[in-house]
């Protein structure tokens, strides 16, 4: 039997607030082929701006399609920070915690790592001032592009149908 | 140990179906798939199209009595890390080697079982040594099909009327293994040499019967005898039963009816794999890089190359395609060291297997079917593929696990994006501490010993939970903290003291799942050797989507303590080291103290009384925790996982008496957070800057710690195209290098 959930329900998931019993029976089940619609749908309500999502690319962020041809990752604030095809970090504030106290203040004295070997990369969003992402990377590593979606083959190959086109809703 | 070849003989020649060899069975089964993209050049699932019911049935009459020898032959098991967690893992291959279907337990082998006996098939072991109804084989090299020495691999020939229908195969993962340092997760072999004792797809009996030279010369090997032969039966004992249900199957259905559904069930899980790819994630490309240190630049009992301090780095990058195949590519990978720590490409292969068996396929057919819908890329020369065959192999997992980390945190972006919120998860906390080492114990027996305890660390966050606490490991889905009692039956110490660790778990708006930590006391021996093994420098594991990692190990014990006279005069005693300073142990007792993060090291000898204290580590955090509830934050201290200090620190909170008793107070607190916005934001600056300014200040000056550079120097030297990455991220030119 093939599942399918209501708004209210998904929801619910969205925001951990379902029974855990009810939350383990979505996860053992056979998922819901209309799932991804049904769930940008639920992001889009709860957005303040009116570009279409193309793609939940993370908590707080979207990929969107603008009035005119680009399609660029936005928060939900909605701060842009680009084409979704360029790293949005490299458009984000961040703050590095590279020093020894400045790692410590997030642990306890003996669990933190040591900031010679390692530091954390807090990328936050200029507008809301959310935090993103945390990289935990050795110092003089590249700034990670986490997800580069195919997003092309993804609308036309697998959910079989086009890319919104620019200027709907 | 270097292995002696032991010349068994009995009947050889083909034992493939229809007169031809097995060899040539998985030459053309390896070019069908090649040439057709589909499992023995399967167009259609005759079987499950025209007798679906029957198709099912067969499949879970099979599962089932894996199953049933898995929960059976454990019994026979004395060892507490297979009969109380589980370690062990039975499957059942076609002739060729590809797994059918499988029990529960440590999935990661269903895979480098299958290499081994594809090693057994293509170095032609039907002409010699002959493969045999009632042949019993035995493998753990993890050159041919293993993740390292300890997983001890048994394997029994199933025929039906001379041919050979498939194999029956175990692994249990053994107290010991005869490594120069002991345990069944060797740090300390610098090469293969001492790596124990090595096993290549040797056969070790006949007629269902163990070679009595075969039990001899592996009693002697290991450092715990009884275990390693207990283990031995299990496995056979296992096998054998497979080999009955396989048989008794085949007398009511028929061996045309066997042999096609064994062809049809590969094709059948290869495309299921791909549907759920296609439904369940996102093609494209995600990058999630690992790392874990290694301090061993002050140990002067290692060969001289071998000392120093160094950083595993695995570059992990996921493709999935349009077409639904999926690559995991670790190019970059630096190169393989005279070190425990070395992976072959079986190892990873099978990791790679058991994340997928847990994520994307956990409720459908799980067989080697997925594998041919897979990709991975191990570098030769690196430490995913080393290109010489005397490196050391003993705790392969402590790079593996970690290296496997980004795989779980790629999947959930897709999971994510997808909708599928309730599969997200952080990742998986590192499989630390493993208290490990040997001597003469409690028992007045040459031991040695594994703790596992480790099994049970804390879980990743999800979008819709906390992560678990001291809940698992990812290599063992069923994995347990095993009885308190069981352990304390096989180690010479004492549990002094077990409880959650306080702030392990990843900071996040979803918390990391706790860890937790075991007080130890040398406990009736008069020596005994014991290390430690887990991340100390580093954090292994780094959260997503604003979480942060989870809080790496560190190394407490106290030597030559004051215990005794505690005791007598019944004063209170260490039970944990609540807050992670040290002083929960060292303000109660007096002695030698080691205290530091250098958290994996070679054995040392301790003595009756001394302390020692495991850690368990959490897991890493999901979201930013300022956007915690306070409700799960007083839940958090109310339960000891979190401590006010960090309440306050990391989430913001602030503190007000009300009804005499300490509570959040709600309003100050979300005052508080806003003005922590405001002041990381202005701690921050524009990332395009930070880079700028990073290149100037440290990459071009190479101003970096001796073991990031090595890291880097040996990454750029193994992979040209990782450090084409590196230079153009830094816009260096090519000339560039450490």
């Amino acid at each position: 039997m093939i599942p399918s959930y209501d708004r209210s329900t998904l929801e619910e998931l969205l925001d951990g607030n379902l029974p855990w019993a009810q939350t383990h029976s979505i996860m053992s089940s056979f998922k819901d082929p209309d799932r991804f619609d049904k769930m940008v749908a639920i992001h889009q309500s709860r957005v303040a701006w009116k570009e279409p999502i193309l793609l939940p690319y993370g908590e707080n962020l979207y990929i969107v399609q603008k009035a005119d041809s680009a399609r660029v990752v936005k928060c939900a604030c909605g701060q842009e920070f680009g084409d979704y095809r360029q790293n949005w970090k490299l458009e984000a504030l961040v703050r590095v915690r590279d020093t020894q106290d400045e790692i410590d203040e997030l642990y306890p004295k003996m669990m933190a790592a040591n900031a010679a070997w390692m530091q954390l990369r807090e990328f936050i969003c200029p507008g809301c001032k959310t935090l993103l992402e945390v990289e935990a990377v050795p110092p003089g590593y590249p700034i990670l592009f986490d997800f580069q979606p195919d997003l092309e083959a993804f609308y036309t190959q697998w959910l079989g149908r086009e890319l919104p086109k620019p200027g709907t809703t | 140990m270097n292995y002696t070849p032991i010349a068994h003989r009995t009947t050889s020649g083909p034992r493939g179906w229809d007169g031809r060899s097995l060899r040539d069975m998985l030459l053309d089964a390896e070019r069908l798939a090649k040439e057709t993209g589909h499992c023995f050049g399967l167009e259609r699932i005759a079987m499950k199209e025209e007798e679906p019911i029957r198709f099912e049935k067969i499949f879970s009459r099979l599962r089932g009595s894996l199953v049933n020898a898995r929960e059976t032959a454990l019994n026979i098991s004395a060892s507490p890390i297979v009969k109380e967690l589980g370690e062990l893992c039975f499957a059942l291959y076609g002739p060729e080697g590809d797994s059918i279907t499988l029990s529960t337990g440590i999935l990661v082998h269903v895979h480098t079982m299958s290499e081994a006996i594809k090693h057994m098939i293509r170095t032609n072991y039907e002409e010699n040594p002959g493969i045999n109804d009632g042949d019993i084989f035995i493998n753990n090299d993890p050159h041919i099909g293993n993740v390292h020495t300890a997983d001890v691999q048994t394997f029994v020939p199933i025929f039906w009327e001379g041919e050979l229908i498939g194999w029956a195969g175990c692994v249990t993962h053994v107290m010991d293994i005869g490594a120069s340092t002991p345990g069944s997760n060797a740090v300390g072999p610098t090469t293969r040499y001492e790596d124990g004792l090595t096993l290549p797809c040797v056969k070790c009996g006949a007629d269902d019967r163990l070679f009595r030279d075969h039990v001899y010369r592996c009693e002697r090997a290991v450092r715990t005898p009884m275990y390693w032969s207990l283990d031995e039966k299990t496995r056979l004992a296992g096998c054998h039963m497979i080999r009955e249900s396989v048989r008794s199957l085949i007398r009511e259905e028929g061996i045309g009816t066997y042999k096609q559904f064994i062809r049809d069930v590969l094709e059948d899980s290869r495309r299921s794999f791909i549907e759920r790819l296609r439904q369940l994630l996102i093609p494209g490309v995600y990058e999630a890089p690992a790392f874990i240190d290694s301090q061993f630049a002050a140990e002067t009992r290692l060969p001289e190359e071998s000392r120093k301090d160094t950083m595993m780095h695995a570059p992990m990058r996921m493709t999935i395609d349009p077409k639904g195949r999926l690559g995991v590519d670790f190019e970059g990978a630096g190169k393989w060291g005279l070190h425990s720590f070395n992976c072959t490409p079986s190892a990873m292969a099978g990791a790679l297997w058991v994340l997928l068996t847990q994520t994307v396929m956990p409720n459908d057919k799980v067989n080697d079917g997925a594998h041919y819908a897979t990709d991975i890329h191990c570098p030769r020369g690196s430490w995913v593929n080393p290109d010489v065959s005397t490196t050391a192999h003993g705790n392969a997992w402590y790079y593996l696990v970690p290296s496997f980390g980004g795989v779980i945190r790629s999947l959930s972006r897709a999971f994510y994006a997808r909708g599928y919120v309730e599969e997200v998860l952080s990742g998986y906390g590192h499989d630390g501490n493993i208290l490990q080492g040997g001597g003469i114990d409690h028992h007045r027996n040459e031991s040695a010993v594994s703790n596992f305890e480790m099994s049970c660390v804390g879980g990743g966050a999800g979008i819709v939970k906390d992560g678990l606490d001291h809940a698992s490991v990812v290599w063992n889905p069923e994995g347990d903290m095993g009885d308190i009692e069981a352990w304390e039956m096989v180690e010479p110490l004492l549990y002094i003291g077990r409880s959650v660790k306080m702030d392990s778990g990843g900071i996040g708006r979803r918390r990391g799942g706790a860890g937790y930590e075991c007080m130890r006391m040398l406990w009736n021996t008069e020596t005994y050797e014991l290390q430690f093994v887990g991340d100390g420098a580093v954090f292994s594991q780094p959260g997503i989507f604003g979480g942060y990692p989870p809080g790496s190990g560190y190394r407490l014990a106290v030597k030559n303590n004051d215990l005794p006279t505690i005791f007598q005069e019944r004063k209170p005693y260490p039970t944990g080291d609540k807050y992670s300073d040290g002083k929960g142990v060292t303000d109660l007792v007096k002695g030698e103290v080691i205290l530091d993060k250098r958290a994996v090291d070679l054995p040392q000898s301790y003595g009756e009384h001394d302390l020692y204290l495991s850690v368990m580590r959490g897991g890493p955090g999901l979201g930013d925790p300022l956007r915690r509830s306070p409700d799960s934050i007083e839940a958090d201290l109310r339960g000891g996982v979190m401590s006010p200090a960090i309440a306050e620190r990391a989430y913001g909170v602030v503190f007000a008496i009300a009804d005499g008793k300490q509570a959040i107070d709600r309003e100050r607190t979300e005052k508080r957070r806003r003005e922590m916005r405001e002041a990381r934001a202005a701690k921050a600056i524009p990332a395009r800057e930070w880079v700028a300014s990073e290149r100037e200040s440290r990459v071009v000056p190479k101003r970096l710690s001796e073991p990031v550079t090595d890291m880097y120097r040996s990454s750029m030297t193994v992979s040209p195209h990782w450090a084409r990455h590196f230079r153009t991220f830094w816009n260096l030119d090519d000339s560039f290098r450490f």
